[in-house]
């Protein structure tokens, strides 16, 4: 049975708890089981906590068993993203950089995690401190795709998503910056959200992009999306950019969803992301789930925002720009890597050349000289400074389209999982990944990824809704009525079509 | 390493052939309980990176939080200096690499300050008074300190390391830039001391900052450059930082003017650069040129919200604003009935707050200015400290005056009282009790000293009687004499006059 | 706008302190110049009467009280330090000025 349980929904898993079926202990076990089990094949994880995990559990056990009221996950466990800082437990940001960097607090999301009593299985890979969509440029290696190990997980949160694909943990956090937790889920057969900037607490969370950046789950269900996001969310007085009120229940409107009736809601598709240059396996399966939604009763309109054709370009002058101040504090001083220049006077200023040299990853270099680039005397105007302009055009599309639409649609990403090593020497090719991803990051609109099939290539195509801010419990609630018409179709979860991982002995 | 000869020409001669023109950054530290934008305690003297959270160490992951109080201390100050102050502003980033800098990134204001286009009214020495016009003022952090370890005299150059304290690092800032002073022509060293003197106690007063400039409450970067006159276009200017003393800044305008007349003499350029202070030398040497231009890519601050400081909330402050030093002597001045020289020396002479406690505490106004301007500031200069170091309280001097208006001492005993206070022996009641100086009160002892007077000089009396009252005061010298002046003279001499009528 | 030169790099990966080496340099230029060139057109819609936008979401005067928080442990500050001496963080001598 313990073998079984690691396929269920987290929800099914807690149920399980409540009932007293099972215990935390055992669950967390059954899971860091199935971790060593595929993680040769996988590696989804850069560090696994085991004794902490085992001991989180047995503490939730206890309080489980002295009556103590519990979140309804309480005792499920979950893996995080290495770019959440976590007390006494190593982040690295999958950099070079920050190898063996223990922190001495936690973020404030970890903090709700362990209050909620979820155990923590340990730390997922990502492209070195969130740059990529292909998880490709970690430090540690590349994490590959459960469906084809010889694919790309997505990026940058592509241990996270592959860890919950491969059954390796229930339920994982992801952040979300161009689209680094909904690219992922929708080339594993995921879901993935992320939520209104604001919603989630950044405090804790590596910066990468401050305006831009948000936490979000990464899971297999929608309903146990709403159910993490409940535990992750909330104001945060340590967040000056943290929503002072309280959103509706993301999982109250999962479940009203999960009845599958969306008479009167109106669906908007993106003319701009709706699948010019798409793969065609892609675009069927969106239509195919359009139709879905017609069914239920919503009404599908077309929409039109012109300024999405600057996104992609907007993207790259704010993100890299944002990125290259927040990742100055790398410089060998207070923490983390120190290198000396290997000839000539060791000062200051090269140990921390050498140091960024040698710690960073090309990526890396490349965004921050590009931002360094884009922010420097003569040149603010017209590329950083024109870049938030667009940022406001963005919104104002996005704020006319909610106008005539209550969500609005589109693929997630253009292709399926691409093979490794494919586009690795073509970063703008790289960069078109997040093409449908990026507008609702730099509106600060919440978006959500779940499975609406496979492609003609047998690889999981990911659907994409998106909310006005705040307006998140939308998401669940569309999201919760297609997945399942999906899966009323498919007769169980997408993911029960992927192959079966070799099991390392 | 020796320093080649600079010269120099004399600061009247080079005042009189070019026109100084100033500029004055001042950074304030606002003494609030934490920090700029995280929650740790300030404090002086804390062991060295006892004092920071994640944030104010700049470690991944965290965020910074205005400090709502130094909020309201900029803008108390900006209304003190008569600024508009914004509707809404934003913090920016300044980018520059350096080991006490742990974001490698100042969390500061770029084109947004919060408040703008003020000026401050200077009371010189001579009574007169200049407009300094201030460009803005506004928030920012401190950094962190760095102590260089090894090398000659622990000096930047050839240290061997660095070692940093982190606890100074997100301290609250303010800082002020005026506008390009001109106009002050010979006065411009005295403008600049005195414009930063005036800063420091509008500072005080407001109780942003406890503004000790030996003690870093109070930096100022001194920005001079000279020009043939006052309708040539502005000349190049150097900065001068290191700054720390009021007659620093001071010295540091004369250097500078003696210095650029003596380049700008010799057919030279004035070099654009920063230079440092040397205390020592009272002289100034240029700093490492810069090599990146300081091109600091400011930009928005991401993580923090813009400030955007309601109408209300701004008059609600300025109407709590305490009375500014200047306004507070004039109407001082007004009370004590002086004259513009007369209030000058007072003020001069530190003696404002101890002449107005000691009013406060009951004494009369010239009698708190008779001793404070007197006596005390007699002895002060004689052991070489400021009036408010001496060992005596505004509270002593007003219970001083008391027992002299009672006639239980008189002007010259009380004078002895003093020194028993100033060396420690107590309050003056005290004092008096222990030495035994209270004026003879009883008639008795006075009519014993007044017949042995008289008993000495017989023929006195008869003098006395004869009308002849000159020798009244000799019988009166003789008691005091007698009573070891502990006698009040003027019943004395009603004493005497009894005695010896018929 | 013009793609960026081989010496714009260079000046720039000083600026961002990071040691690249000469075939990184060019590589780099490479790289950098088709993505400059392809996001210089935002510039094209960025017209003045177009207000930017660096927050997301509208919020303003988010303040904290003057109120003091535990301190991190000085030995939480310098666990992770590369060097320290003296309760301090030791870093190697530093010649420029500030």
């Amino acid at each position: 049975m313990t073998s079984d349980v690691t396929r269920l929904s987290a929800a099914a898993q807690a149920a399980l708890l409540r009932t007293s079926e099972i215990s935390s202990v055992e669950l967390t076990r059954a899971h860091l089981d199935r971790i060593s089990a595929v993680e040769p094949a996988v590696n989804a994880f850069l560090h696994v906590s085991e004794p902490e995990a085992l001991a989180q559990a047995a503490a939730v056990d206890a309080r489980r068993a002295a009556g103590e009221e519990l979140h309804e996950l309480a005792g499920v466990p979950i893996a995080v993203k290495d770019i959440v800082v976590t007390k006494g437990i190593p982040t690295t940001a999958a950099s070079k950089i920050l190898e063996g960097w223990v922190p001495p607090y936690d973020a404030t999301i970890v903090e709700r995690i362990k209050g909620a009593g979820l155990p923590i299985l340990g730390k997922t890979n990502l492209d070195e401190f969130a740059m990529g969509s292909s998880t490709e440029h970690s430090a540690y290696g590349d994490t590959r795709n459960p469906w084809d190990l010889d694919r790309i997980p997505g990026g940058s949160g592509g241990g996270s998503a592959a860890a919950v694909a491969a059954f390796e943990a229930p339920l994982a956090v992801g952040t979300d910056t161009g689209g680094s937790i909904r690219q992922p889920a929708s080339v594993t057969g995921t879901v993935g959200v992320k939520p209104t900037y604001g919603a989630v607490s950044r405090y804790g969370l590596i910066a990468m992009a401050s305006s831009l950046d948000q936490a979000g789950p990464v899971t297999r269900t929608v309903l146990d999306s709403a159910l993490l996001q409940e535990v992750l969310g909330g104001y945060d007085p340590r967040d000056s950019t943290s929503i002072p009120e309280a959103l509706p229940s993301p999982v109250a409107a999962a479940r009203r969803g999960a009845l599958g009736d969306l008479s009167g809601l109106r669906v908007g598709v993106v003319k701009e992301l709706s699948g010019e240059g798409y793969q065609a396996g892609v675009r069927a399966s969106f239509e195919a789930s359009l139709d879905l939604l017609r069914a239920a009763g919503a009404e599908v309109v077309e929409v039109s925002c012109p300024s999405f054709g600057y996104a992609l370009g907007a993207y790259y002058l704010i993100m890299p720009s944002e990125a290259s101040s927040n990742l100055a504090k790398f410089d060998g001083m207070r923490f983390g890597l120190r290198v000396e220049p290997s000839e000539g006077p060791v000062t200051a200023e090269r140990v921390m050349s050498a140091t960024r040299g040698a710690g960073f990853g090309d990526e890396v270099k490349r965004r921050v000289v590009l931002g360094t680039y884009a922010l420097s005397a003569g040149y603010y105007d017209a590329y950083y400074g024109s870049a938030q302009k667009v940022r406001t055009l963005v919104q104002r599309d996005f704020d006319a389209a909610f106008g005539v639409a209550d969500v609005l649609v589109s693929p997630t990403t253009p292709t399926t999982a691409f093979k490794l090593g494919e586009k690795l020497d073509d970063p703008l090719a790289m960069y078109l990944n997040d093409v449908a991803t990026i507008p609702a990051n730099l509106a600060g609109i919440p978006g959500l990824s779940l499975p609406s099939g496979l492609s003609d290539d047998g690889l999981p195509v990911g659907f994409q809704i998106l909310a006005p801010a705040k307006a998140d419990d939308r998401l669940y609630l569309v999201g919760a009525a297609l997945e399942a018409a999906l899966e009323n179709g498919w007769g169980a979860p997408l993911l029960a079509q992927a192959p079966e991982l070799e099991v390392a002995r | 390493m020796s320093t080649p000869t600079v010269d120099l020409v004399d600061f009247d001669d080079a005042i009189a052939r070019f026109d100084p023109v100033i500029g004055l950054e001042v950074h304030v530290e606002l003494g609030t309980r934490t920090k700029m934008f995280c929650p740790a305690e300030v404090s002086f003297g804390a062991a060295p990176n006892s004092e920071v959270t994640p944030v104010s160490l700049g470690l991944p992951g965290a965020l910074p939080v205005v400090n709502g109080t130094a909020v309201e201390y900029a803008i108390r100050i900006g209304l003190a200096l008569n600024c508009s102050i914004a509707e809404t502003c934003r913090f920016a980033r300044k980018n520059y690499f350096y080991p006490d800098n742990p974001k490698n990134f100042q969390t500061s204001q770029y084109d947004e300050p919060i408040a703008y286009d003020g000026y401050l009214d200077v009371e010189l020495e001579d009574g007169s008074t200049f407009r300094v016009e201030i460009e803005r003022a506004h928030m920012e952090e401190d950094a962190g300190k760095n102590t260089h370890v090894g090398g000659s005299g622990g000096r930047i150059h050839g240290a061997e390391y660095s070692l940093v304290d982190y606890n100074r690092a997100g301290i609250p800032l303010v800082e002020i830039v005026t506008r390009p002073i001109t106009g002050a022509g010979e006065r411009a060293p005295e403008v600049a001391r005195a414009y930063v003197q005036t800063l420091r106690d509008i500072f005080r007063a407001l109780g942003v900052s406890e503004a000790r400039m030996e003690r870093g409450n109070v930096r100022a970067d001194v920005n001079l450059s000279l020009r043939a006159t006052p309708d040539s276009p502005l000349g190049t200017r150097t900065e001068t930082k290191n700054v720390n003393s009021f007659r620093s800044i001071e010295r540091a305008v004369r250097y500078e003017v003696s210095r650029q007349a003596a380049v700008l003499d010799a057919g030279g350029s004035v070099v654009q650069e920063t230079r440092h202070w040397h205390e020592d030398s009272s002289t100034t040497s240029p700093g490492r040129p810069k090599s990146d231009a300081e091109d600091y890519r400011y930009f928005p601050e991401p993580d923090l919200a813009p400030v955007s400081p309601s109408r209300e909330w701004v008059e609600e402050i300025r109407a709590s604003l305490p009375e500014m030093p200047v306004a507070r002597r004039r109407r001082l001045q007004g009370e004590w009935e002086l004259s513009d020289p007369e209030m000058r020396d007072v003020v001069n002479a530190g003696a404002v707050d101890l002449i107005e406690a000691t009013i406060a505490a009951g004494t009369s106004s010239a009698g708190a200015r008779k001793w404070w301007m007197g006596e005390l500031a007699r002895t002060a200069k004689t052991q070489e400290i400021e009036l408010g170091d001496l060992a005596v309280t505004p509270g002593q001097i007003a219970e001083l005056q008391a027992l002299v208006d009672s006639g239980r001492i008189n002007d010259k005993i009380a004078r002895q009282v003093l020194e028993g206070v100033l060396a420690g022996e107590g309050d003056p009641e005290q004092v008096v009790e222990a030495r035994g100086l209270e004026v003879v009160s009883d008639d008795g002892p006075l009519l014993e000293a007044i017949d042995s007077a008289l008993a000495a000089q017989p023929d006195i009396a008869e003098k006395i009687r004869g009308g002849n009252l000159g020798p009244v005061g000799a019988i009166i010298g003789a008691v005091m004499k007698a009573t070891r002046g502990q006698a009040d003279a003027a019943r004395v001499r009603e004493l005497v006059l009894e005695r010896v009528a018929p | 706008m013009s793609t960026i030169s081989r010496d714009e790099v260079a000046r720039v990966a000083e600026l961002a302190r990071i040691e690249l080496r000469p075939d990184e340099i060019d590589k780099l230029t490479g790289d950098l110049g088709v993505i400059v060139e392809s996001i210089a057109q935002v510039s094209e819609v960025a017209t003045d009467d177009v207000p930017a936008t660096s927050h997301p979401l509208p919020i303003d005067n988010v303040f904290r009280a003057d109120v003091p928080q535990p301190a991190l442990p000085v030995e939480d500050v310098l666990a992770g330090a590369p060097a320290s001496e003296d309760g301090k963080f030791l870093v190697p001598q530093i010649l420029g000025e500030e």
